[in-house]
């Protein structure tokens, strides 16, 4: 039985590398299809067609697309990741820096959001149908209704303008103090929290809920089991599965949540790098940045995929 | 017995059965959609004009709700700017939901390679995160009209085909397809005749769905100055261009979010208030 599991995960895997290299393509062709000779706007208008010529030899643009997707892809398995059009220097020199802090904006917004998400899930699906419980969910569903930059305006305008607790923008350079700190991270780390935990909190609440109206947890509330206890013994370890599956899922918003808010708040990150890439159109850039943000979603995705598979007590 | 049930769908669906809170959010959206066909007619300034000596000004007699960072009337804007989120987002879920279904429901008729390519290649479509292959799209290509239509529509093909085809299978294995393939019925009739009139009901109200999706996503491109591009300027793109008035709270940067969540808003409260019979899956 343990080996129908395993076939399904690995099945699952191999789904989710042939998606990257369809993914991978795509990104690949869709930022090759610029209009315009990628060698005369490096050259400018003032070059001579000898040398654009000469470019194009140079950058292997003559190739067959295939072979320059092959060669990329080459590229990136040694860790090469082109050089930047805009500023000539190496994609992955200007990523590096960039990738740590979205990964520590990221880091901070999954260390707030879920625990927050969780409690508030768990203990609304536990006191369905009441005042707090409706509460919960009409909130949640209004900022799952509404733009990431709304909800990155509104707590602008509740939290440095009315109450003025905090700047609205944050310029980051070093942090040199927990005031600072809370200066930089505040506003975008909010904002991300917001967007992340009302999906999780959805989730969360729709997963014990399902477990909840099970025949199991009938009984135990037959036999005279406290309502504490009913939840938290016999519903929530029957329904850790499809909670770690929502958790890994809303996570993955954080992708397209990031975007907005490092853009908004300029904050220097590898979604701001990538935002800028496109209005110079540097292309080893977007390819790149590109590249990081669907492996990190592909990786959630799949990861609550397979939560889910490894959960199903059908499958074990 | 049939004719009943019949009858008592269609009252449903022409609205007996609509509560409060769907009445309102209804009345909403077409408002808005009143706006979006008349907005030129309505506009008390052309959207251009510099009709205040003071940018971000507050609201006043005149000017309703308030003027642009360049002076420009804010209430004129917002009209016009119904035009482009609604219009775009409409035309967009259009195109994404019906090739999309129709997708779905052949995938689900046919079976076999055809099914398994179909669904293998639009769900790896559906592992680019929306935004970023909105990103992609108009650093290829470039902004336009026509260009943001598409891509939003090819973003959300995926998730339509997906819940067209789910629920295409589970007719598809009832006694009347088995009877009309005996028959000799050919494809098209299958999709159009058999399947299209028991999978319509929730098809629409996952159409409602993912027009608020992508009304989002237009706005979030907008706002990341990717979408419209000046002079023209639906809500996201009033956002960004007036977000320099947020320090004083200015009119012109809320009302234009504003005119998104009552759109956004609306759509999911109907679809959540919908007579049961028509938002859900079992036909």
């Amino acid at each position: 039985m343990k080996s129908g599991v395993l076939k399904l995960v690995v099945k699952r895997l191999a789904v989710a590398v042939v998606t990257l290299l369809i993914v991978l393509f795509a990104v690949f062709f869709a930022t090759s299809m610029l209009p315009g000779d990628t060698a005369s706007i490096l050259l400018g208008q003032a070059a001579t067609p000898e040398a654009v010529a000469g470019l194009r030899e140079a950058m292997h643009l003559n190739d067959p697309a295939i072979l320059r997707f092959l060669r990329w892809l080459l590229g990136l398995l040694h860790g090469d990741l082109g050089t930047s059009y805009a500023n000539d220097m190496p994609v992955a020199a200007l990523i590096g820096g960039r990738f740590v802090n979205t990964m520590k904006l990221a880091g901070i917004t999954t260390l707030i959001s879920v625990p927050l998400a969780l409690t508030l899930g768990i203990t609304a699906a536990m006191l369905r149908g009441s005042l707090y419980d409706r509460t919960v969910t009409v909130l949640s569903i209004g900022v799952i209704s509404v733009p990431e930059f709304m909800v990155a305006t509104l707590a602008v305008l509740l939290f440095a303008v009315y109450l003025r607790w905090l700047p609205a923008l944050s310029s980051v350079n070093e942090a040199h103090s927990l005031a600072d700190l809370v200066r930089i991270y505040a506003m975008p780390v909010i904002t991300l929290t917001f967007v992340i935990s009302a999906q999780m909190i959805r989730m969360t609440r729709a997963a014990v809920i399902e477990t909840l109206s099970t025949p199991y947890v009938e009984m135990a509330l037959l036999k005279g089991a406290s309502r504490s206890r009913m939840v938290l013994r016999h519903a929530l370890p029957n329904a850790l599965g499809p909670i770690v599956n929502a958790v890994a899922l809303s996570l993955s918003y954080l992708v397209g949540g990031v975007i907005i808010v490092e853009t908004i708040f300029n904050y220097p990150g590898i979604a701001k790098l990538m935002v800028d890439a496109v209005a110079t159109r540097d292309l080893p850039l977007i390819q790149s940045c590109a590249m990081i943000f669907c492996l990190g979603y592909l990786l959630l995705i799949t990861t609550a995929d397979i939560i889910a598979i490894m959960s199903n007590p059908r499958l074990r | 017995m049939t004719m009943a049930r019949v009858a008592s769908s269609r009252r449903s669906f022409l609205g007996h059965s609509y509560n409060l809170v769907g009445v309102v959010a209804s009345l909403v959206i077409l408002a808005w959609t009143l706006v979006a066909i008349f907005a030129p007619y309505i506009i008390p300034h052309s959207i251009g004009d510099i009709v205040d000596d003071d940018y971000f000004g507050p609201m006043r007699q005149g000017l309703w709700l308030g003027s642009d960072y360049l002076g420009r009337d804010m209430l004129s804007r917002v009209l016009m700017g119904a035009r482009y989120t609604v219009g775009i987002s409409l035309a967009a879920v259009s195109i994404a939901c019906f090739s999309g279904v129709v997708l779905g429901m052949i995938a689900a008729v046919t079976g076999g390679w055809l099914d398994t390519c179909l669904s293998r290649f639009l769900d790896a479509m559906n592992s680019i995160p929306s935004k970023l292959f909105g990103l992609v799209v108009v650093a290829a290509v470039g902004s336009s009209i026509p260009v943001l239509i598409v891509t939003l529509a090819v973003i959300y093909i995926p998730g339509a085909y997906r819940f067209a085809r789910a629920l295409a299978v589970n007719i598809n294995t009832m006694d009347f397809m088995t009877v009309a393939r005996v028959r000799g019925e050919n494809t098209v009739y299958l999709i159009g005749s058999e399947i299209l009139p028991n999978i319509i009901r929730p098809v629409l109200a996952d159409f409602g769905l993912r027009f608020v999706f992508v009304v989002l996503l237009l706005s979030g491109l907008s706002f990341l100055g990717l979408g419209l591009q000046p002079p023209l300027a639906d809500w996201g793109a009033l956002v960004r261009e007036n977000i320099g008035g947020l320090p004083f709270a200015a009119p012109a940067v809320i009302v234009p979010s504003l005119a998104i969540a009552s759109l956004t808003i609306s759509v999911n409260l109907l679809i959540d208030n919908l007579p049961q019979k028509i938002r859900d899956r079992g036909v």
